[in-house]
Formats: structure tokens, C-alpha cells, sequence
């Protein structure tokens, strides 16, 4: 396996694994309040919707010439990853407000008893729910499959490392049947942020002529470079919102 | 036509996220990498400048 495929594999799986600790919150939600045979059944369907959109689009991305798929593919990459990151630097700063996983299976736990319930076996609220609740989760998951996946022509291993991370979760969640409380949510998600970042910068440049120094050898610079600039962004912005509060002086 | 504005809404809010300016900042700094490139010239640092640049932007006008 070579540097490229390792970090594809590392990034894919760290960051299905947040997206399916919280996918997983949801599912037990509504499983534990209402029905679990209907969010299941959720799961299910949206699992299938999302494993089409996989089958679907992957072999029509890697027909694509790897210059255009490195340029369009790595742009995009670089603008997703742009997001997580700035969200991520934003909550280890403190202003914005940390995911907390108790705190979301609270809020889901009590919207799911305020919901009329049918009176039949199948609940469609708990279908509904862990349908849309896995596929929002999920689709940013395929969307990180099919860019890492189609830029190196191995969609397949992209797919095994999120099909790991989802496994490790549901059987984590079987364990401790409550919420993933204590996955360092976000720390990887911070991780998981200048990993795509850093792929996105790499792809895109060679997509856009640029030869990189050192080949390969220098996204692990930039993957380092950028763990070093997030990390300071993060101190300033800490220092900037302590200098803002106003002191009180004792009366 | 009331749903394909709400799919693409989605899908701008899905990839574009909350600050659209790093968006169109990552489009111009690939395109400006494309055009240093064709000119022959080592165009491998111009993305890296461009992130730290857009990211500590987008940051400062989060935190204000």
C-alpha cells in the first residue's frame, strides 16, 4: 500500500467514523423511544440509497482523464475540507459550540416522546428520522469516498476503510447500547479536517500543472504544515477572544 | 421548479458550507496555480499561501 492510499484509507475511516457516531445517536434515538424495527428499516434504505450513489457515480468519476478528475475532484475537496476546518478551529477555540453526543440523544430522545405515535407496527416518524438522519450523515461520507476513492482509482479501498469505520461503531453501539459519548468527536473531526484539506491542496495543484517537490513525500509536509498552522489559528483566535471580554474591576 | 431550487440550495449549502468566500477564494487560487504553472514557472506554492490566507480570513470574520 503505498503513502497515498494509506492516508486515503486513514482519512476515509477517521471521518466515517464521526459521521456514523453521530448517525448512530440518532438510530438509537428513535429505536430506544419508539420503534426499532422502523428505524431500522430507515437505516436499511437509506444504507442502500447511499451505497447506489457510491456504485453509481464512482466508475463514471475514474473514466474521467486523472488531470481533469485531480483538477475538479481536488477543488472540491479543498473547498469541503476548507469547511471542516474552519468549523473545527472554530469549536477548539471555544466559539463555537462543541457536538455533544449525550446532549443530541436528549434533544432526539425528547422531540421522538412529543410525536404522536401510530398505532400500527410500522412507526414512520422512526423511519423517517433514522432515514434522513443516516443519509445527511452519510452523503458527506460518499462524498469523501467518491473524491478520494476516483483520484487514485481505488474507490473500492475507500469504501472497505468507511464500510470498517461504520462496523466498529454499530458494534461499539451494540456494546454500550447509548450513545458514543466518548469518541473524541472533535479532535478527529479537527484531524479529519486538514487531512482533506491537505489532499485537496495536493490534487488540485497537480490537477492545475503544478509538480510538487518531493513527489508524494510532500503531502506529509503539508498534511504537517497544516496540523502546525490550524493549531496556531487556534491560539490566536483563543487569545483574541480572552483579549475582547472587557475586565471587571472589583467595586 | 420548487424542488430543484431546494436540491440546489442543498447541494450549495453541502459543498459551499457557511462562508462562500473561501469558496470563490479556492477557485481563483486554482486558477491562478493553472496560469503560473503554463508559464513555466514552480507553481506548487501558491495553494498552501492561498489556504493559510483564506482560512485565517474566513476565521477573523467568524470571531468578530
Amino acid at each position: 500500500m503505498s503513502g497515498q492510499e494509506l492516508g486515503l484509507a486513514i482519512a476515509v475511516f477517521l471521518a466515517c467514523l464521526v459521521e456514523a457516531v453521530e448517525a448512530l445517536t440518532i438510530v438509537l434515538a428513535v429505536g430506544a423511544t419508539r420503534s426499532w424495527s422502523s428505524a431500522f428499516s430507515g437505516v436499511g434504505a437509506a444504507t442502500a440509497v447511499l451505497a447506489a450513489v457510491v456504485a453509481g457515480l464512482g466508475p463514471t468519476l475514474t473514466s474521467l482523464p486523472i488531470n481533469v478528475l485531480r483538477l475538479a475532484i481536488g477543488g472540491l475537496l479543498l473547498v469541503f475540507g476548507l469547511q471542516w476546518l474552519r468549523k473545527a478551529i472554530l469549536r477548539a477555540s471555544g466559539l463555537k459550540a462543541l457536538h455533544d453526543e449525550t446532549a443530541a440523544f436528549a434533544r432526539e430522545t425528547a422531540t421522538a416522546h412529543a410525536v404522536a405515535r401510530d398505532t400500527g407496527a410500522f412507526d414512520g416518524y422512526s423511519f423517517a428520522i433514522a432515514f434522513k438522519g443516516v443519509l445527511l450523515e452519510g452523503l458527506e461520507v460518499a462524498f469523501i469516498v467518491l473524491t478520494f476513492g476516483a483520484n487514485q482509482h481505488r474507490v473500492g479501498l475507500a469504501a472497505a476503510a468507511a464500510g470498517a469505520a461504520i462496523a466498529l461503531v454499530v458494534l461499539a453501539g451494540i456494546a454500550v447500547r447509548a450513545p458514543l459519548a466518548r469518541v473524541p468527536e472533535n479532535t478527529l473531526k479537527f484531524g479529519v479536517g486538514i487531512m482533506l484539506t491537505s489532499f485537496g491542496m495536493f490534487w488540485a495543484a497537480e490537477g492545475a500543472g503544478a509538480n510538487w517537490p518531493g513527489n508524494d513525500a510532500a503531502l506529509l509536509v503539508l498534511i504537517a504544515g497544516m496540523a502546525a498552522v490550524s493549531l496556531a489559528m487556534v491560539a490566536w483566535l483563543r487569545r483574541t477572544t480572552v483579549d475582547s471580554i472587557p475586565r471587571q474591576t472589583p467595586a | 421548479m420548487r424542488t430543484i431550487k431546494r436540491v440546489a440550495l442543498a447541494v450549495w449549502d453541502f459543498v459551499v458550507g457557511d462562508d462562500w468566500r473561501v469558496a470563490l477564494g479556492v477557485v481563483v487560487a486554482v486558477g491562478a496555480t493553472a496560469v503560473v504553472a503554463a508559464g513555466g514557472v514552480a507553481a506548487w506554492w501558491v495553494p498552501p499561501i492561498a489556504v493559510v490566507a483564506l482560512l485565517a480570513d474566513s476565521l477573523r470574520r467568524a470571531s468578530r
